[in-house]
């Protein structure tokens, strides 16, 4: 179920430590009015930590369904450690934590309780390198899906066929399915990967600087693959380039030092940003 | 300046150390390859003549006596060193994995790796003497189990540590994107990283299978030796290694033929094994990202 800014749902105030029905919008979330959007994801308050070293400060942000989220910024600004966050990425290494709530569907990811298999069955993630897995190209989609569900041969073909139409790779594997993973163009390993993500049925999926090691020709069709994914899916999307996050978000938010410094619709914050530090960043004065 | 000049002075003398570095050190790699080939021209032209159809067919015969072969030491130590195989790989692997995938930076992690790194230096023969104080001396006797136990110890710890180096070849975006899909960490270990480096790890295993295989101290403490036919891991044991110890030690002309045999087999089974783990390498993809 998705949850709305205007009603929210009492799982909020279940979960939460929060008693606040809804948290005190900050200068950064300002002027954008979501009012009747659905939002998938609610960040409140979240700082993370690197040790003692403190990465996110203070970063609250909605995320709104079946759109795309860009997550815009210099390098170290802190907007792949936030996306990380959302899958709990970041539990495989020693001490790095993160403090404050996201709400997904009305509950906490960040509560130690939680399951974190289902939930990046939930929260699918692409990485900024492709990385097939040593195996067939059939069994690298198959892989997720048998995770997670115990579905017989036939179901589980027209699940991955299915996964590479939407990935836009199956006309180009549907005759070498037995093939390596690994045998693929950078290009295509990418989308492979995507088909992965896909094939586990996510409501999220995070994409890490998808296209930044691919050629522009590959960018181009990862990019073209975002907007058809955005119908199904929830997409946050982080990349450092300005004209990407232009060409496929609805939403963007601007990070620096750890600080989340804007977020809007993406036509405003290109346009008018509210920011000075975000019209500095987006004219090329740094970064 | 003499920087558009491409000969002179300068050109000539980095000419001159070139050629002399090249030559001393295909020298120094003929040199190592000389004595290498020697030893494996003798092996042959004394061993080959002994290597008959009763060689790998018949028993020993008695002191003095021509004829016969070495049949059950040539089973034995394929016994041997199948169930070394047996006891010691599931245990380095294991433990090799815990090095790399759970234990990189506990204590009980780093106490693993040291003791790994020392006992794959420590001699052989003390790896005898350790097995014949704990199993020989309780169990009242050699026994073909005592040898296996004593290589698979040998073994141990140079899976563990080809297993840990193997691991931590595969990038950690491929244990991410595992991870991501939502697999338990066993599972990424089991079906993404052992598969990624599976080439690697059979080369690990193939290596430490040569490396026993050419094991006779420890032997001559556990499973000592047999001239007949046996089967069970209980009695002590016939192999080539201990045999051609023996024989290679003895008067006669006929068992000093048959130790040379031995050798070249020896020989021949690890060469076998070496080039195996190579194909094996070049066959599949390891460090490629």
């Amino acid at each position: 179920m998705n949850l709305t800014v205007t009603s929210p749902p009492p799982e909020i105030t279940r979960s939460g430590s929060s008693t606040e029905a809804a948290p005190a919008r900050d200068s950064a979330t300002q002027g954008c009015d979501l009012s009747g959007k659905a939002l998938r994801i609610e960040v409140r308050s979240l700082h993370f930590y690197y040790g003692t070293n403190l990465a996110l400060k203070n970063i609250s942000l909605p995320i709104v369904s079946k759109e795309v989220t860009a997550f815009i910024g210099p390098s170290g600004c802190g907007k792949s450690t936030l996306i990380r966050c959302f899958n709990r990425m970041y539990d495989l290494y020693r001490g790095q934590r993160a403090t404050g709530e996201i709400l997904l569907d009305g509950q906490n990811l960040l509560d130690r309780d939680i399951d974190v298999t289902s939930l990046r069955a939930r929260v699918g993630m692409v990485f900024q390198k492709p990385t097939p897995f040593p195996m067939s190209i059939f069994d690298n989609v198959a892989f997720g899906i048998q995770l997670h569900e115990k579905v017989s041969r036939s179901i589980l073909r027209e699940r991955v066929e299915q996964a590479l139409h939407r990935a836009a790779l199956w006309d180009e594997v549907k005759d070498k399915l037995k093939h390596s993973g690994m045998s693929l163009s950078g290009g295509q390993q990418q989308r492979l990967c995507i088909a992965r993500a896909i094939a586990v049925e996510p409501e999220v999926i995070l994409m890490d600087e998808p296209a930044s090691a691919l050629d522009p020709i590959a960018t181009a069709r990862i990019e073209e693959l975002v907007e058809q994914l955005k119908e199904r899916y929830t997409i946050v999307i982080v990349t450092h380039n300005m004209q990407q996050a232009a060409r496929v978000a609805g939403y963007t938010a601007f990070l620096y030092l750890g600080e989340l410094v804007e977020f809007g619709e993406t036509e405003k914050l290109f346009t008018t940003p509210r920011q000075a530090r975000t019209r500095d960043y987006l004219t090329g004065r740094f970064g | 300046m003499s920087a558009g000049k491409i000969s002179g002075g300068r050109y000539m003398r980095r000419k001159a150390v070139n050629v002399a570095m090249l030559v001393l050190s295909g020298a120094s790699a003929a040199f190592g390859l000389f004595w290498l080939f020697w030893i494996l021209g003798i092996l042959i032209l004394r061993g080959a003549p002994a290597l008959n159809w009763a060689f790998f067919t018949q028993l020993p015969t008695p002191p003095g006596m021509a004829g016969g072969g070495l049949a059950n030491a040539i089973v034995g130590t394929l016994m041997l060193t199948v169930l070394a195989t047996a006891m010691g790989v599931p245990v380095g692997l294991m433990a090799g994995t815990y090095l790399a995938e759970f234990g990189r930076q506990t204590a009980l992690g780093r106490v693993v790796r040291f003791v790994a790194d020392v006992m794959t230096s420590a001699p052989s023969i003390v790896i005898g003497v350790f097995v014949y104080a704990v199993l020989v001396q309780p169990m009242r006797g050699f026994s073909g189990f005592a040898g296996a136990v004593a290589l698979a110890v040998i073994m141990i710890p140079v899976v563990v540590r080809t297993t840990e180096e193997m691991l931590k070849l595969v990038p950690n975006s491929l244990r991410e994107s595992a991870l991501a899909l939502g697999a338990p960490y066993w599972k990424v270990v089991f079906r993404i990283c052992y598969r990624r480096v599976f080439g690697g790890l059979t080369t690990g295993i193939l290596l430490a299978i040569a490396r026993v295989s050419g094991e006779t101290a420890p032997l001559l403490f556990t499973s000592l030796n047999n001239p007949y036919w046996n089967f069970d891991f209980t009695k002590p044991m016939g192999t080539l290694n201990v045999t051609l110890f023996n024989y290679a030690m003895s008067p006669y002309d006929d068992w000093r033929s048959k130790a040379w045999g031995a050798a070249l087999l020896i020989t021949l089974g690890v060469l076998c094994t070496t080039v195996v783990a190579r194909l094996v390498v070049s066959r599949t993809q390891i460090g490629r990202s």
